[in-house]
C-alpha cells in the first residue's frame, strides 16, 4: 500500500522564526495527489468487492469499487465520472474525510492485512485527473428548463450539492450566499493543507459549470431576505446554512485581545494571502477536542508558533477527533492536555496566560477538582463549539439546537428543505453535507415533478 | 538437501534449471553470468547458416495484468544474428570455463539434407553437449521456410531429425512448436527420426496487444506489426498438458523430455518433472528479473522435496503422470462441496456473486446487521465446480469436502444416464 509521508512541521533551524519559504512548505499537501504509479498499484489491491461495506460507510454511497476498477484499467476520467454521480463535491471529500472512520474504516483489506485500500487518495487521483483534463466533456448533462425555481441558502457543501442535482434536473436555482466567496467551510473553515492551491474554488467552478446556478453573494438570510419571502418567490427553498455562531466559554476576560475564536482564525488562515504575517503568537493555547481544535493546534504550530497547547476537560476517547487526527497533532508538536478546563483569562488587555482546573469524571459527571495550573499564552483560539445562528429561522421547528427534518430533508415547513451542519443528520462532516443537499434535492424534485404549475 | 543434479537425454547437469535457446545464451557474456548465478546448462541462441539474419528495431510485446505484471511476453526476434564462427568460439571459451556444465547447440535450417547435416557437424565440433533442432521459430523464419514451417510437418520433423542424428554422435533434442492440432503428431515423429529427447514447448503463436494509437499489433514497427512467439507464465498450462501428453502416450513415453513454457517458479518446474520432463528450460522468468531467479528455483525445489521426503529429481520424475486420465477415466460418484472458512473468510462477496451471476447460485450471503455478512454454500445447489475458491482472494479460506461415500466408482462409459450405454447394452 502507499502509506503517507509523515507530515512534519518544518521546525526553526537557527531559533529565528520560520522564513516566508519554511511556512509556505508547511502548509503544502497533507496527502500529496497519488502519482500514476502509485494509484496503479493502490487500484490493484482493491478487491472489487461485490455489495461492498465501504459503500456502505459513505455517506454518499459512492460504487467504490466501480470508480477503483476504472483506475486499474486506465480509465480515470471515468472514475471520476462515477465518483460525482453521487458526490459532486468528491474532490474535497477525497481531501478532507476522515477516512479512518467511514469508507476506509469497512474495507476487508482490514480484516486480515489491518490495511485498507486507500479509498480517499484514489479518489483523489481521479477527481484531480478529470478536473486537469481540459480535454475532458464536462460530466452532466442539464435536462430541459423546466421553468421551477429553487432558493438554495448558503453556498457551502449543502448548498451546492443540492443546487447541481436541481440544476442537472432541469430547475433553475438561485443561491444566496451572507460571504462574499462560495464554498463555506470548504473556503473558510478546512485545514489549509487539506485544501491547497485554491481548490475549493475551482470545484465550485466545476459544480456551477453545469449551468442554471447563479449566486447572490452577500445576501443573508435574516437581514436583507426572510423565509416568507423565499417561499412566495420560489417553488421550494433549501437552506444549507451550517453553523453560524460559536460557543463562548463563559469567562470573565474572553474579551481580552488575543482570546478568538478558533473558526475565525482558520478562516483568517484560508484567505491570508501572506502566511508568514498571519500570525506572530509565540505560545497558543487551543480549547477544545473537535475537529476544529486539532486544526486549529496544527496550522498555529505549521506557523511557527513555539509552543502550542491543546486543552481538552475530557480524555482522548471523548474527543471529537479521530485518532488519526489526534495522532497528527502530536506528531505535529502540539501538547494535548487532556483533563482540564480554563477557568481564568489573564492579562491586561492582552491575553497572557490562562489558569485551568484539573477535571476527572465522576459516576458519569464531569467534575472539578481543585487542583490548578497555569500556561502562558498570547493567543487563545476557542474551539468549544458551533451552533446555528437562529435570528432567520422562525416559523422552523428546531430541536438540539438543530432544525428538525423529516427523512426527506423537509422541515416542518411545507417547501422548505435543510441539510449539512445546521440539520441534525450525522456528523457534521462535508461528505454528510453533501448527502444531506443530494437527499433534499431529490425530495424537492419529485414535490416539483409531481405539483401542477 | 535433496539433490538436484540430474541427466538429461543421457547429459549429466548440475541442476535441472537450464536457459532456454533465446537471448539469455545468446553470447559468451550473458552464458557466463548464468552459470557464475547457478543455471546447470544452456542451449545456445539457435545457429543458422552464415550470413547471419538482421533482427528489427522494437522486438518484444507484453500482455500486462492490470498491476503491470507480466503475465506473458511476445517477440518477433529471429535466430542469432551474429556470425557462425563467432558463437563457435565463445562456445568453445565457455566450454573450457566451465567444463561441469552443460552446453545445447540449438540449430536451423532450410528444409535440405545438406545444409542441417553440414551445420550440425560444425557446431557440434565446439564441443557441445548435445544439439536441439530449433522447428518451432513461429515468426520470420517460418517464413523462410524454417522454423514452425518445418514444426507444423511431422514427416520433415521425423526427416530433419534423422538427418542430424546420422551427421552426428551427440544426444539430439527436437524441439517442437505448440502451434499444431495434436503435439503428438510431431513428438512421434521426433523419435521415428531417433531423437534422444523432444524440447517443448517453443513460442506460442500470438498478438499480445493492439496498440490503439498506432492501430496496429505491438511491437510496433514504423507502423505496422505481426504475430509473434508468446511466452512466459501465461503458457505454462499449455506447455504443461503438451508435456502430458507425450509422457502418458506408450509410444513416446520412453523419450527425455526437456520441460520449457513459462517456468518461473520452483513449484512451476516440479510441475513439469512431476508430468515427464527430465529436465526444464527457462527464458522468460530469466528476461524479467535477470539470472538470479534460479537461486529460489532451486533452493525452493530441494526444500520441498525435503519435506515431501524425496531426495532426487528421478523420484519425482513422472510422479503425477500415471495420474492423468482421459475424461472418460475420471470417477463420476465423486462429489465434493464448497466450505467457506468464516474465520478466514473477509467478506468480500465475490465468491457469492461469481457464483450468483455465472455459476449455480450455491452460496447465500446473509447481512448480519452489525457491518458483518455470512457466507454460507447451499449444498444441494454446489456442483463443486471450484469458481468460487479461484475467486476468493484469501488463500485457504473455501475448501471442498467430499460428500460422497468414497467407496463407488463410476465412469461415463458406464454412468447409468449416457446414453451410448444404454444403446451399447440393448
Ligand atoms: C475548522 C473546521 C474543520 C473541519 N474539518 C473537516 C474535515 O476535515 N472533514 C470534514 O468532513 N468536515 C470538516 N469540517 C466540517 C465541515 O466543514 C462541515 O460539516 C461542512 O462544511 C458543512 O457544510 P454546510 O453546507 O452544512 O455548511 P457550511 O460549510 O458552513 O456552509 C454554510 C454556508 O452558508 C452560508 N450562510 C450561513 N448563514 C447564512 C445566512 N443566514 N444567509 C445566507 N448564507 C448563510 C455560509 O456563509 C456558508 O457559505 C470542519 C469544520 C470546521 C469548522
Ligand atoms: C526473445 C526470444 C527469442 C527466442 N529465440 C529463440 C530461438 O532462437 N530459438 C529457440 O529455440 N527458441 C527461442 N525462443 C523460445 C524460448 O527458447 C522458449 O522456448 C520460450 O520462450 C518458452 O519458454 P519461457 O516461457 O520460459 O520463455 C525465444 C524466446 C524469446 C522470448
Ligand atoms: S471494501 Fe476495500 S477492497 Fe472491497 S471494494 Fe471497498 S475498497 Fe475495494
Ligand atoms: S533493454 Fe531497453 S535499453 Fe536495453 S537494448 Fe532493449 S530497449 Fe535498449
Ligand atoms: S470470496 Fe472468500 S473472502 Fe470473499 S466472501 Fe467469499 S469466502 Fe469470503
Amino acid at each position: 500500500m502507499t502509506h503517507s509521508v509523515p507530515f512534519l512541521p518544518v521546525i526553526s533551524a537557527d531559533g529565528h522564526p520560520l522564513t516566508a519559504a519554511q511556512i509556505e512548505q508547511n502548509f503544502s499537501d497533507l496527502h500529496p495527489c497519488l502519482t500514476d504509479l502509485q494509484a496503479m498499484a493502490e487500484s490493484n489491491r482493491c478487491l472489487y468487492c461485490y455489495d461492498a461495506p465501504c459503500v456502505t460507510a459513505c455517506p454518499t454511497s459512492i460504487d467504490i469499487p466501480g470508480f477503483i476498477r476504472r483506475i486499474s484499467t486506465g480509465n480515470p476520467d471515468g472514475a471520476a465520472r462515477t465518483i460525482l454521480s453521487s458526490n459532486i463535491l468528491g474532490g474535497t471529500c477525497a481531501r478532507v474525510c476522515p477516512t479512518e472512520v467511514l469508507c476506509q474504516q469497512a474495507c476487508v483489506r482490514n480484516r486480515a492485512e489491518d490495511a485498507p485500500v486507500e479509498i480517499g487518495r484514489l479518489q483523489r487521483y481521479a477527481v484531480d485527473h478529470l478536473l486537469d483534463n481540459t480535454a475532458a466533456a464536462y460530466p452532466f448533462a442539464r435536462a430541459a428548463e423546466t421553468g421551477r425555481r429553487v432558493a438554495v441558502v448558503g453556498a457551502g457543501p449543502a448548498g451546492l450539492a443540492c443546487a447541481h442535482a436541481l440544476a442537472v434536473n432541469g430547475h433553475s436555482v438561485t443561491i444566496f450566499e451572507a460571504r462574499p466567496k462560495p464554498g463555506g467551510l470548504n473556503e473558510y473553515g478546512l485545514a489549509a493543507y487539506k485544501m491547497t492551491g485554491d481548490f475549493a474554488r475551482r470545484e465550485v467552478d466545476f459544480v456551477l459549470a453545469v449551468g442554471g446556478i447563479q449566486i447572490e453573494y452577500g445576501r443573508a438570510l435574516g437581514t436583507d431576505l426572510t423565509l416568507d419571502v423565499l417561499r412566495q418567490d420560489y417553488d421550494a427553498v433549501f437552506l444549507g446554512i451550517g453553523l453560524g455562531d460559536t460557543n463562548a466559554l463563559g469567562l470573565v476576560g474572553e474579551d481580552k485581545a488575543g482570546v478568538v475564536d478558533a473558526i475565525d482564525f482558520i478562516a483568517g488562515l484560508r484567505q491570508s494571502e501572506d502566511l508568514a504575517g498571519y500570525c506572530s503568537a509565540a505560545s497558543v493555547v487551543v480549547i477544545g477536542g473537535g475537529n476544529t481544535a486539532i486544526d486549529a493546534a496544527v496550522q498555529a504550530k505549521r506557523l511557527g508558533a513555539e509552543e502550542v497547547t491543546l486543552v481538552y476537560r475530557r480524555g482522548p476517547q471523548q474527543m471529537g477527533a479521530t485518532a488519526y487526527e489526534q495522532d497528527l497533532a502530536a506528531t505535529n508538536g502540539v501538547v494535548v492536555r487532556h483533563w482540564a478546563k480554563p477557568v481564568e483569562i489573564k492579562g491586561n488587555g492582552h491575553v497572557e496566560g490562562l489558569v485551568f482546573e484539573r477535571t476527572r469524571l465522576d459516576g458519569g459527571r464531569l467534575t472539578e477538582t481543585g487542583r490548578r495550573f497555569e500556561i502562558s499564552a498570547d493567543l487563545v483560539l476557542k474551539a468549544i463549539g458551533q451552533s446555528l445562528a437562529p435570528a432567520a429561522l422562525s416559523g422552523l421547528t428546531l430541536k438540539g439546537g438543530k432544525i428538525v427534518v423529516d427523512e426527506t430533508g423537509q422541515t416542518t415547513l411545507p417547501g422548505v428543505y435543510a441539510g449539512g451542519d445546521c440539520i441534525a443528520s450525522g456528523q457534521d462532516l462535508t461528505v454528510q453535507a453533501v448527502e444531506d443537499g443530494k437527499r433534499a434535492a431529490k425530495a424537492i424534485h419529485a414535490a416539483l415533478s409531481a405539483s401542477q404549475r | 538437501m535433496a539433490d538436484l543434479s540430474c541427466t538429461i537425454a543421457g547429459i549429466p547437469s548440475l541442476n535441472p534449471f537450464w536457459l532456454a535457446s533465446a537471448p539469455p545464451t545468446d553470447k559468451k557474456v550473458n552464458v557466463t553470468r548464468a552459470f557464475r548465478a547457478g543455471w546447470g546448462g544452456v542451449v545456445w541462441k539457435t545457429l543458422g547458416i552464415d550470413p547471419p539474419v538482421v533482427n528489427v528495431s522494437s522486438r518484444y510485446g507484453v500482455h500486462h495484468d492490470t498491476n503491470r505484471q507480466a503475465l506473458g511476453i511476445n517477440n518477433i526476434e529471429l535466430i542469432s544474428d551474429r556470425p557462425l564462427a563467432v558463437n563457435l568460439q565463445e562456445i568453445r571459451e565457455c566450454r573450457a570455463e566451465f567444463p561441469d556444465h552443460v552446453i545445447i547447440g540449438s540449430m536451423m535450417a532450410p528444409i535440405e539434407e545438406r545444409a542441417w547435416k553440414e551445420l550440425a557437424v560444425r557446431i557440434a565440433e565446439a564441443g557441445v553437449h548435445g544439439l536441439e533442432l530449433n522447428l518451432g521459430c513461429p515468426h520470420g523464419m517460418c517464413e523462410r521456410g524454417m522454423g514452425s514451417a518445418i514444426g507444423q510437418v511431422p514427416e520433415m520433423v521425423e526427416q530433419v531429425t534423422r538427418w542430424v542424428k546420422q551427421a552426428v554422435g551427440i544426444p539430439v533434442f527436437t524441439k517442437l512448436t505448440p502451434n499444431i492440432t495434436n503435439i503428438l503428431w510431431s513428438a512421434e515423429a521426433a523419435k521415428r527420426g531417433g531423437a534422444d529427447a523432444v524440447s517443448l514447448i517453443n513460442t506460442v503463436n500470438s498478438i499480445v496487444s493492439v496498440d490503439l494509437d498506432a492501430m496496429a499489433p505491438t511491437p510496433v514497427v514504423d507502423g505496422k506489426g505481426t504475430h509473434g512467439g508468446y511466452c512466459g507464465s501465461a503458457v505454462k498450462p499449455i506447455a504443461l498438458n503438451m508435456v502430458a501428453e507425450i509422457a502418458r502416450n506408450p509410444f513416446t513415453a520412453d523419450l527425455e523430455i526437456s520441460g520449457i513454457g513459462g517456468i518461473t517458479t520452483w513449484r512451476d518446474a516440479a510441475e513439469f518433472i512431476a508430468l515427464g520432463a527430465n529436465g526444464v528450460q527457462v527464458c522468460t522468468a530469466a528476461m524479467l528479473y535477470g539470472f538470479r531467479v534460479v537461486e529460489d528455483m532451486a533452493d525452493g525445489l530441494s526444500q520441498w522435496m525435503d519435506e515431501k521426503g524425496l531426495t532426487s529429481l528421478s523420484q519425482l520424475h513422472r510422479m503425477a503422470v500415471p495420474n492423468v486420465v482421459n475424461w472418460n477415466d475420471l470417477n463420476m460418484a465423486y462429489d465434493v462441496k464448497a466450505r467457506i472458512n468464516p474465520d478466514l473468510c473477509i467478506e468480500c462477496g465475490r465468491c457469492y456473486i461469481a457464483c450468483e451471476d455465472t455459476s449455480h447460485q450455491a452460496i447465500t450471503m446473509t447481512d448480519l446487521g452489525n457491518g458483518r455478512k455470512r457466507l454460507e454454500v447451499i449444498d444441494d445447489e454446489c456442483v463443486g465446480c471450484n469458481l468460487c475458491s479461484i475467486t476468493c482472494p484469501v488463500p485457504d479460506c473455501i475448501t471442498f469436502d467430499r460428500v460422497d461415500a468414497g467407496t463407488e466408482s463410476v465412469t461415463w462409459p458406464d454412468h447409468p444416464l449416457n446414453p451410448q450405454r444404454l444403446v451399447a447394452a440393448e
